[in-house]
Order: structure tokens, then C-alpha cells, then sequence
């Protein structure tokens, strides 16, 4: 058996942690080959030799590959298959456009967001928001998927994987890259942080975030925010906790005027440690923190970003 | 040039998700159900399209139990032309999975000739994410997924797709599957006079055979639980309290 771990490569970078997380989860599986698909990726290849439990990275040096490409990248993945029982890639944007693509055109199902490999073919995802979890086994000669990455720890470095260049085929003319709006940013990333300060609709409007961001800064966090708060203008789409957005599971979750919907929830529920701040003592989002603080967010945010 | 909508009728958002004792799956007898929130977007978008002329007709699929007519209905009430219902399970338990949705779908594209599919980015019950890139693929066209802006312009479309990092704009040559992301518009509501009209609109009722597609699945469920629950925990009564809490007893400052 073997595994073909497809990563996520960013502007040339390496999108470490979740492929590091990808690895812990499928360690069982068999011996595991990592592929860097997209030009300019030569420093991401090397990076990714560098993680344990790695026997061998792909690199496929190839500009139509670039951006993550769904159609390109999904053939590159495809004409490499016939040597793997096992495709998968972190539960991404990115792999979550180019998998299912892959699946159907290996005539097999795709399983999204597994959040455990109990043996080759049976695997764990949640349903419904969160609020179920299946455990499936598939039946398919390759089994195809992606990890909900916040559900494992990150594997070490310290590895020295082989590289081989590998080619494949392109998909000339179907769709081409425009640009892409990327925020930079100092703070640590979302997904991989060990603090999240995230806000809400509560929060009011765009330049009281900075209030958010102050504590997050602060603690050294990352910052997240529910849709209302994205949807209203407050935060950028890519700060999105929850079913649609990003799922996190950092040792601390601060919740700041964020009710606590079940599509916010499946997020962030399994969080280490829960504080809710939020001024009614109702809202749904204290039954599951671990500390609730019930206050006007104007007053205790400002307050707590002081005394930290 | 003709817009193809896939639909598909899902509990509704707001009903609580209850597991079955015996771990066979979710209750979903006489439980509140509706058209999927991302599919009610992927039909808005397409009436925005008609609208503007760039659509000439609408047509919606679902792909399921009889019931779904009702979804059916509910977007022929919000603007579509015209229906097919493909009966593809009798128990309202019964999931068809993306890659035979994707098959079906295939099948009625090849009848259809449509010059856009514009389907939900995930279903909210299985939370796959995966029937509109399956399609694609199956058709050979281009993609853009979750998208959060869509124009359409001679023989492609323009479209911005929300990303992990923030945003990506790329172009697809049509045509296209494009699946759509919560922020691409607001539906409308039906109004009374066009839920009466709908009515009238017709449903055509087609059956997995017809196509011949077999929507065995392919993943077999071994049970359904409910995910690890959380403790109640404690309310505090001041910011020096909470602080201290954190540092002390959860040690995470
Ligand atoms: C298909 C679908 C997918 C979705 N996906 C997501 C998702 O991925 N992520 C997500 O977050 N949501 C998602 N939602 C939306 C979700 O259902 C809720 O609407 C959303 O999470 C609500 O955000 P909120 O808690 O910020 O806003 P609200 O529910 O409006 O809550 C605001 C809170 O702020 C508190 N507040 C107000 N003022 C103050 C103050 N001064 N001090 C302290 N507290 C204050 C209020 O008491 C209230 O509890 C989805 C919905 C659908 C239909
Ligand atoms: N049974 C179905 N009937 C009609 N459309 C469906 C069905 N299943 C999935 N779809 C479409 O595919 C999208 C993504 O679903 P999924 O891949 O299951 O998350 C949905 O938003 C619908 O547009």
C-alpha cells in the first residue's frame, strides 16, 4: 500500500502544518509520497522532503499547475494514481476544489474532511454541521479524501525523503488564473494558531474589530470571526469560523459577541479550552464554553487586552 | 444560453440534528425539511442571469426522494422555468452520493445542452463538497468553485472564488460547472402570486433508470454517532476573574 499526499503550495510556500497534520493522520497507511505540483516550487519540494515520515516527494515542476489549478492539477494527480491505494490531501480549499475531481475521474467516491483512519478502508467524518459523526468504509479500489487537519497533531521534521521530477498531463484552455487577493499578515495563521480571538456580529462594525485584533495581538493569536461578522463587512472572508469556514481546534477559543449558532459551533466546538464573552446570558454559546463571561464586550474586551 | 440548477432538499438549517439510538443514521422522519441554503443562492444567481438576459431559460434537478418536488416547486416559485424530478430513492434516509448525482446529472446535461450548471458548493446533511467538481470532471468542462462573484461574458465567465487566503478571480471557458459560496447573493422569497404560478410551470418525473445510471454506493456506513460532547462550564463574574481562571486552572495564558 501506498499513499499519494497531494500538498498545498501557496505563492511557492510550502503550506506545512496541514500537509505535517496530513501525515499524522495517514501514518498507518502505508508508505507515503507527497506531491508539490506547480512552477517555482522548488524550495516547497525540498521543505517537504524535510518532514518525517515522507519516503518520497513528487515535485511536478509545471506552470499550468501553479494557483492550484482544479483541472490541470486533478490530471497531473490522476495520471499518477495507478500506483496508489490511498489519495489525500489537508482539508483545504485547494484540495477540496481538486479531490472530488480527481475521484470522479477514477470513477470513485471522495470522502471530505475524514477526521479519523480507523484501518485502510474505514475512515471518520462529521455530517451535519458536526452534529453527527459516520463512520464509513469505502469499497473503492483507491480510496480518495482529504483530512480535517485540526483533528491531528503536526508530524516532527527531520526527514530526508527522496525528490523525483515527475510530468503529466495539462488541461489547455479551460479556465486560467486572474489574480488572487491575499491578505499578508504578521499574525499566526488561523488553522494552525494556539490561540484564536475570534468576533461577531455583536462586535458592531468594521473598525471595532480593531478591538478584537488588539486582544489577538495581545495574546499572540490569530483572529477569526462568524459569518455575520464577515457578512456585515467586519472581517475579511478568510477569518470565517465554522461548517463553511475555517475548522479550528486551538488550545484556546475566545468568542467575543458570537451567539453561538450550530454552523458557527461546528468550527470551533472542538477547541481545547471555550471562553464566550457575550452580554446575554441566554445565548447558546455559553453551553458550551468553558468559561462565560457575561459583560458588554466595549467594557471586558479592553479591559482584558490591558490585563493580559 | 440555457442554466442548468441542481437542488437538493436537505433538513432545514435551523432544526437540531438528532442521531438515532440504534447509530443507523440521523431522524429524518417529520422533520422540517428545505432546499439546500447554497442551492437557493445557485437559483437566485441564476434568475439574476435571466434578468440581465444573459440566461434564456432555467431549468432545476433534484435528485432523491418523491418529496423533493416540493424543493422543485419552491425554486420554479422563486423564478425557474421548468423541473425534473429523478426518483432515486423511496426512504427519505436514503443519501445519493455526489459521484451517482454527479452521473445523473451528467446524463441530463448531455439531454440538456445547458451553457452553465450552477450548483450549491456543499449540501448541508452529508457536508461533502464534492457533486459540483465531480460533474465537471465527468463533462471534461472547467470549474470554479465557491464562488462569491460571477460574470458572465460572451463564451466564459469571470469568477471570484473565496480561497483559505482570501480571494482568487479566475476565468472559466463556458461551459462551465460553477458551484456557489453563502456570499454571492441573497435569495429571494417567493411571493404568492409566482408560488401559485409555479404551480402551473412544468415538472417532468424521471427515474435513475431512465438515465441508467446505477447510484449504488459506493461507501457503506458503518454507524452514526453523535460527536463527543462538551462539559457545562462555569460562568465567571469579572475580566480578573476570567484571567486567572485561564492562567491557573486551564493553564492557556
Ligand atoms: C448554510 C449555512 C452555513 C453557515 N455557515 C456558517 C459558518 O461557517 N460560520 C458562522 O459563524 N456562521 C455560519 N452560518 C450563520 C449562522 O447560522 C449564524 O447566523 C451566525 O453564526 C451568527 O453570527 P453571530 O453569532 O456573530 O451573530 P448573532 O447571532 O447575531 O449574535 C451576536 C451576538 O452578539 C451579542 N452581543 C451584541 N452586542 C454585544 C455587546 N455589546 N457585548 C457583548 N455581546 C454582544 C449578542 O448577545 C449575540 O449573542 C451559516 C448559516 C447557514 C445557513
Ligand atoms: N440529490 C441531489 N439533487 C440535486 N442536487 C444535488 C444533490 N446532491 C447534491 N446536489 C448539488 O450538489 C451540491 C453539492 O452537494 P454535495 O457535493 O453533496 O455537498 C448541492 O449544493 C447541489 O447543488
Amino acid at each position: 500500500m501506498a499513499v499519494l499526499l497531494l500538498a498545498d503550495v501557496n505563492g511557492g510556500q510550502l503550506a506545512t502544518d496541514s500537509v505535517a497534520k496530513t501525515l499524522t493522520a495517514v501514518a498507518g497507511l502505508g508508505e507515503i509520497h507527497v506531491l508539490v505540483a506547480g512552477q517555482g516550487g522548488d524550495a516547497a519540494a525540498a521543505e517537504a522532503a524535510g518532514l518525517a515520515g515522507v519516503s518520497k516527494v513528487l515535485f511536478a515542476d509545471g506552470h499550468d499547475y501553479c494557483h492550484g489549478m482544479a483541472e490541470a492539477t486533478a490530471a497531473l494527480v490522476v495520471g499518477l494514481a495507478s500506483s496508489y491505494t490511498h489519495i489525500c490531501a489537508p482539508a483545504t480549499a485547494a484540495a477540496k476544489n481538486v479531490l472530488p475531481r480527481v475521484a470522479a475521474l477514477l470513477d470513485v467516491m471522495v470522502l471530505s474532511d475524514v477526521t479519523a483512519v480507523i484501518d485502510s478502508e474505514t475512515f471518520e467524518r462529521p455530517i451535519y454541521a458536526g452534529n453527527a459523526i459516520q463512520t464509513v468504509k469505502s469499497g473503492d479500489k483507491v480510496k480518495v479524501f482529504t483530512v480535517r487537519t485540526a483533528a491531528f497533531a503536526a508530524a516532527g521534521t527531520g526527514g530526508a525523503a527522496a525528490l523525483e521530477k515527475v510530468t503529466g498531463a495539462t488541461a489547455e484552455g479551460l479556465s486560467s488564473w486572474v489574480e488572487d487577493k491575499v491578505a499578508a499578515s504578521d499574525r499566526p495563521e488561523l488553522t494552525s494558531a494556539k490561540i484564536v480571538v475570534s468576533g461577531g456580529r455583536g462586535v458592531g462594525s468594521e473598525a471595532d474589530f480593531a478591538l478584537i485584533e488588539a486582544l489577538a495581538d495581545k495574546l499572540g493569536a490569530a483572529v477569526g470571526a462568524s459569518r455575520a461578522a464577515v457578512d456585515s463587512g467586519f472581517a475579511p472572508n478568510d477569518w470565517q469560523v465554522g461548517q463553511t469556514g475555517k475548522v479550528v481546534a486551538p488550545a484556546l477559543y475566545v468568542a467575543i459577541g458570537i451567539s453561538g449558532a450550530i454552523q458557527h459551533l461546528a468550527g470551533m466546538k472542538d477547541s481545547k479550552v471555550i471562553v464566550a464573552i457575550n452580554k446575554d446570558e441566554e445565548a447558546p454559546i455559553f453551553q458550551i464554553a468553558d468559561y462565560g463571561l457575561v459583560a458588554d464586550l466595549f467594557q471586558a474586551v479592553p479591559e482584558m487586552t490591558q490585563k493580559v | 444560453m440555457k442554466v442548468l440548477v441542481p437542488v437538493k432538499r436537505v433538513i432545514d438549517y435551523n432544526v437540531k440534528v438528532r442521531v438515532k439510538a440504534d447509530g443507523s443514521g440521523v431522524d429524518l422522519a417529520n422533520v422540517k425539511m428545505s432546499m439546500n441554503p447554497f442551492d437557493e443562492i445557485a437559483v437566485e444567481e441564476a434568475i439574476r442571469l435571466k434578468e440581465k438576459g444573459v440566461a434564456s431559460e432555467i431549468v432545476v434537478v433534484s435528485i432523491g426522494v418523491k418529496q423533493a418536488q416540493e424543493t422543485l416547486r419552491t425554486a420554479l416559485a422563486m423564478g425557474a422555468d421548468r423541473a425534473i424530478l429523478i426518483e432515486a430513492a423511496s426512504d427519505v434516509h436514503t443519501d445519493i452520493e455526489p459521484l451517482a448525482v454527479a452521473k445523473l446529472l451528467a446524463a441530463v446535461v448531455g439531454a440538456e445542452a445547458p451553457g452553465l450548471v450552477l450548483a450549491g458548493k456543499q449540501a448541508i446533511d452529508n457536508d461533502m463538497n464534492a457533486t459540483g467538481q465531480m460533474l465537471s470532471a465527468l463533462l471534461g468542462w472547467s470549474q470554479a468553485t465557491f464562488a462569491s462573484e460571477l460574470s458572465v461574458a460572451g463564451d466564459s465567465a469571470t469568477v471570484t472564488r473565496e480561497v483559505d487566503g482570501g480571494l482568487q478571480t479566475i476565468t472559466v471557458k463556458l461551459p462551465a460547472v460553477v458551484t456557489v459560496d453563502l456570499r454571492l447573493n441573497e435569495p429571494r422569497y417567493a411571493s404568492l402570486p409566482n408560488i401559485m404560478k409555479a404551480k402551473k410551470k412544468p415538472l417532468e418525473e424521471k427515474t435513475a433508470a431512465d438515465y441508467g445510471v446505477d447510484v449504488t454506493p459506493r461507501l457503506t456506513v458503518v454507524k452514526t454517532s453523535e460527536p463527543a460532547g462538551r462539559k457545562a462550564g462555569v460562568k465567571v463574574a469579572s475580566v480578573d476573574e476570567l484571567i486567572a481562571k485561564l492562567k491557573d486552572e486551564a493553564g492557556v495564558l
